[in-house]
């Protein structure tokens, strides 16, 4: 990292500068590390810097106060170079309590800043987070990081003395201080978290006063208060110029699905079943009913995929989101659409399981579920976002393949990309590409399984259609008549139809993108939000003058056509995912190539260093 | 582009149809002397009433053998999954309010596997209607006991006779909110027809028990109902208006309400005054007459409940969007990028 010290001024500290940053606030649940997190990020956005953060949040809404499995966080990366992942080890912690302090402190670089709330560390929440005596007694730890040790409950209570606010509702505010502070510490404005203040709070002037002091107050902390000799500032990245807004992973599938509504124009079923982490999905779509958006909170996920299967028969956008379990709940009704041919999308926003699971945390482990997790051979496209902003554009692409070639989409999203966010440059959506939708309506010569040429496409027909009317269903058919059939070899070209069609989409697929030198030691395969981390470990092992290089597949099923000849171009190839390896086994199975994975199923995002030092194992591995 | 009106109500200018207008180019593949076959022929001949253009019918159907059902029809159909059917309907009506939709089902698909699905459909009262063979027993499977089979069915999946008491379909109807539950039988072709027309007519869920005979695995399973003195014995029909009465001329028996509980009374020992008087829209005393069994009670046909108050839920969600169009404009999708926190980079 790069650092730069500019002189002091004659009021301030000395300010340094880096090239980048990784935070990380921790507390209770109940602490308001989300909100602190997100404002942070924002400040860093308004700051011109590029952004990745990483959210990470127990699965029990209201935790036990003082827990281990109670601890909520948020970490950001942001920095004045392109920023790819929420960061590996911290620059700076903060712990509201000691659980938190406890699960995180091993995260903190040594050196890092370590800022501690004090006052929670009495012996209830000690004993809660298992210790026996108060860590920050330890001498060891003023000598590994640099350790802030604020009573920021106690001047928060001081800030608010005189507000006529019960004595809970002022404790609710420390976070505020904590922000403040930090945002002292990296220079970042407090302009938009002044601002937000007040739009949060509109209909209660006391907590807009009260958070607006104390937030003041954890900025004047750090300026005025002796333990902090300097601070830091972080340039602007070179980014792109355009406008730009923060962008959730979640948010964007939903609007990727609003934009291909608008364009087609034509009505979407959005059919769901709450589930975590793909709810946001259905929350946000049931606010944008302008869209001729239905969305419909189904009675489960069978009844969510039913009803777009319905809908799309029905001459609608069928689309459904949800999780690994109910995505295999889903599965038999993915294969009627597979058998109907009707045009779907189906978000699995993967999560860590099997069953229950893990589910606020992430994984890619469902990739083979999408590929196979059906019965019989009922082959659907899958596709998959590299990150959250990218998520606007594979759910438009989704329903753009969807709607042409009739066939079933997967989006295979995950958890980090959902709630993950970054500092998105707004697309123009009419650059995006056109959805042209073709309803047949002539009688003569019509048939239910008439094969487009290019795309193996059956036609679209609306009920409603004079002298169309024909009955499809699940039971094998005809091809072209689309009368039931048991006939064997009638069956055997059904089955290559289906697969073909599939295949078929490669043609949709661009050139795929080299970030390296087209051909050498290593090649790097990723697919999802590993994208990230991936790219920013290339780039690490390319500074060195390593023949390393990445390239990141968007379309899973079909791959891309040109992916086979790439493969070859490199003496090692490795995919890092997180799951135990089922790209990689797909890349192996196609195109017999000696591919090894890089596999961490741990819940959280692979991280930059591991996939370098994999890297690094491979280069030095003999041939 | 769909509309927010519901199908068309039946006009006197609508199409002129046949039965054999109905009547699609497949053969029909239920077993010979199966009663779904009247049961095709009375939907069939009642289609051409309703007045509705055939490109503006829809039936869809789960599996088993009655969801055979659309490949017979000459109008569009699905034969969809396993007791799935209330769900695609319901998708298909959120995207097309306009079309007419028909639901076909039996006793194992829907109150079995799709049991969740008609409790939903029917308690949303979605437009749709919904026909449901109960021949009490698994047909296309070759013979297991379904959830509407007697207590002690002996099948070959309950060899010593099955455990599990038996669901109304009606009751079931009734209790989960159905604004129209009637009941009817494959061998009166008269009354099934007249009850196809009053349900296909419902706006709403519209949920119609046919007692079905599956001769092959449960000949006369219906028998109570097929067997001409039984059926005198037993058979209560339902008549908005009138008192409930039933039995033969010489023992003419009727319905009293005693509170909640109904009571088998001799016509002649009551004053006519203390009859129960059916009436439809009253779906409190609806969901006492599902209830209701020979040889304790008659067995009541025809329409138990019948209650167009109730407001269909693609209206409601759809009538939001009207709304919402009509106060804010349609969705813009490049100012909704826009919207919110943004900033510039130069």
């Amino acid at each position: 990292m790069s650092e730069a010290v500019a002189p002091a001024s004659a009021v301030g500290k000395p300010r340094r500068t880096l090239t980048r940053a990784v935070i990380r606030f921790a507390g209770d649940s109940g602490d308001g590390m989300q909100v602190t997190g997100e404002q942070f990020t924002t400040e860093a956005a308004w700051a011109g810097n590029d952004i990745a953060t990483l959210p990470n949040f127990p699965a029990e809404i209201r935790a036990p106060a003082g827990t281990l499995f109670g601890v909520s966080s948020f970490q950001l990366q942001f920095g004045s170079q392109r920023v790819y992942t929420p960061g590996d080890q911290l620059d700076a912690l903060v712990a509201m309590n000691p659980a938190a302090f406890k699960v995180h402190l091993g995260d903190l670089k040594p050196g890092g800043i370590l800022i501690v709330n004090t006052a929670a560390f009495e012996d209830r929440n000690l004993a809660k987070a298992g210790y026996q005596s108060n860590p920050l007694d330890d001498p060891g730890l003023a000598e590994k990081y640099r350790v802030h040790q604020v009573d920021i409950t106690g001047l928060t209570r001081k800030a608010l003395e005189d507000l006529p606010l019960k004595a809970q509702e002022k404790e609710r505010c420390k976070n505020f201080f904590a922000l403040g502070l930090v945002s002292w510490i990296y220079t970042r404005p407090l302009d938009p978290t002044l601002d937000a203040i007040k739009k949060r709070f509109a209909k209660n002037p006391h907590f807009v006063d009260a958070n607006t002091r104390v937030l003041k107050a954890g900025h004047a902390f750090g300026e005025t208060a002796e333990m902090f000799s300097e601070h830091y500032g972080i340039e602007p990245a070179e980014m792109a110029p355009g406008v730009y807004r923060s962008m959730t992973g979640n948010r964007a599938l939903a609007w990727g699905v609003l934009a291909a509504a608008q364009r087609t124009q034509l009505p979407v079923v959005f059919g769901a079943y709450p589930i975590t982490p793909a709810s946001d999905i259905l929350h946000e779509l049931a606010l944008h009913k302008r869209f001729r958006i239905r969305t419909f909170q189904a009675e489960d996920e069978i009844a969510a995929m039913g009803s777009i299967i319905g809908a799309a028969f029905g001459g609608a956008i069928g689309v459904t989101a949800s999780s690994g379990p109910g995505i295999a709940l889903k599965g038999e009704a993915i294969g009627l659409a597979v058998m109907a041919e009707l045009p779907v999308v189906i978000i699995d926003v993967q999560r860590g399981g099997p069953s229950t699971g893990l589910p606020t945390k992430t994984e890619q482990a469902d990739l083979m579920q999408a590929m196979y997790g059906r019965n019989s051979e009922a082959p659907a496209v899958v596709l998959a976002p590299a990150s959250p902003g990218d998520c606007f554009f594979i759910a438009y692409e989704a329903i753009r393949i969807a709607v042409k070639y009739m066939v079933p989409v997967i989006v295979l999203s995950d958890g980090y990309l959902a709630n993950g966010s970054e500092p998105w440059l707004i697309p123009d959506p009419t650059a995006l590409p056109d959805i042209p939708v073709t309803f047949r309506t002539e009688p003569e010569e019509f048939f239910p399984y008439l094969r487009d040429a290019a795309t193996l496409a059956r036609p679209w027909v609306r009920p409603g259609t004079p002298g169309l009317e024909h009955r499809i269903g699940g039971i094998e058919k005809e091809d072209v008549t689309g009368n039931i059939s048991y006939d064997p070899d009638n069956h055997d070209h059904m089955v290559r139809m289906r697969a073909e069609k599939v295949r078929r989409v490669g043609q949709e697929i661009p050139p795929t993108t080299i970030n390296g030198p087209h051909g050498g030691e290593v090649l790097v395969v990723g697919w999802g939000g590993t994208y990230g981390a991936i790219t920013a470990a290339t780039e690490e092992a390319q500074m060195e003058g390593k023949a390393v290089a990445s390239i990141h597949l968007r379309h899973l099923n079909p791959l891309p056509p040109d992916l086979g000849q790439i493969l070859r171009q490199y003496r090692r190839v490795l995919v890092p995912e997180i799951n135990s390896g089922q790209l990689v086994r797909m890349l192996r199975a196609e195109y017999l190539v000696d591919a090894v994975g890089f596999n961490r199923v741990r819940g959280m995002p692979l991280q930059t260093q591991e996939i370098y030092e994999a890297v690094g194992q491979l280069l030095e591995a003999k041939p | 582009m769909s509309t927010v009106t519901g199908p068309s109500k039946p006009a006197q200018s609508g199409p002129q149809y046949t039965k054999k207008d109905f009547e699609s180019d497949q053969d029909v593949r239920w077993c010979p002397g199966c009663g779904d076959y009247a049961i095709l022929s009375a939907v069939q001949k009642t289609m051409p009433d309703l007045g509705i253009p055939k490109e503006n019918i829809v039936f869809i159907s789960g599996i088993g053998c009655s969801s055979r059902f659309p490949y017979y029809m000459n109008t569009y159909g699905f034969h969809t999954i396993h007791g799935r059917a209330p769900a695609i309907a319901t998708g298909l009506k959120l995207a097309r309010p306009d079309l007419k939709v028909f639901v076909v089902t039996g006793d194992g698909d829907g109150l079995s596997i799709g049991g969740n699905h008609l409790l939903h459909v029917l308690r949303r009262n979605v437009d749709v209607t919904i026909l449901l063979f109960n021949n009490r027993i698994y047909g296309l499977t070759k013979g297991q006991y379904s959830p509407t089979s007697e207590q002690g069915k002996v099948t070959k999946s309950t060899p010593m006779g099955s455990a599990e008491r038996p669901v109304s379909p009606c009751s079931f109807a009734l209790a989960v909110g159905a604004s129209f539950v009637a009941r009817t039988v494959d061998r009166n072709i008269a009354h099934m027809e007249e009850m196809l027309r009053r349900a296909a007519r419902h706006k709403g869920t519209a949920f119609i028990e046919i007692l079905q005979n599956c001769n092959v695995y449960n000949d006369l399973a219906w028998n109570v109902l097929y067997d001409r003195e039984s059926k005198v014995q037993h058979e209560l029909r339902l008549e908005h208006g009138k008192p409930l009465v039933f039995g033969p001329a010489a023992d003419r028996r009727g319905l009293v309400l005693d509170g909640v509980k109904p009571r088998v009374v001799r016509v002649k020992d009551v004053p006519e005054s203390a009859l129960w008087v059916h009436d439809e829209h009253d779906r409190a005393t609806g969901l006492v007459l599902g209830q209701l069994w020979a040889p304790e009670y008659p067995i009541p046909l025809g329409v138990m409940a019948d209650d167009e108050t109730v407001p269909v839920y693609e209206d409601t969600l759809l009538a939001q969007e009207q709304k919402v169009i009509a106060n804010r404009g349609p969705g813009d999708i490049a100012a909704l990028l826009r919207s919110g926190e943004t900033w510039t980079i130069r």
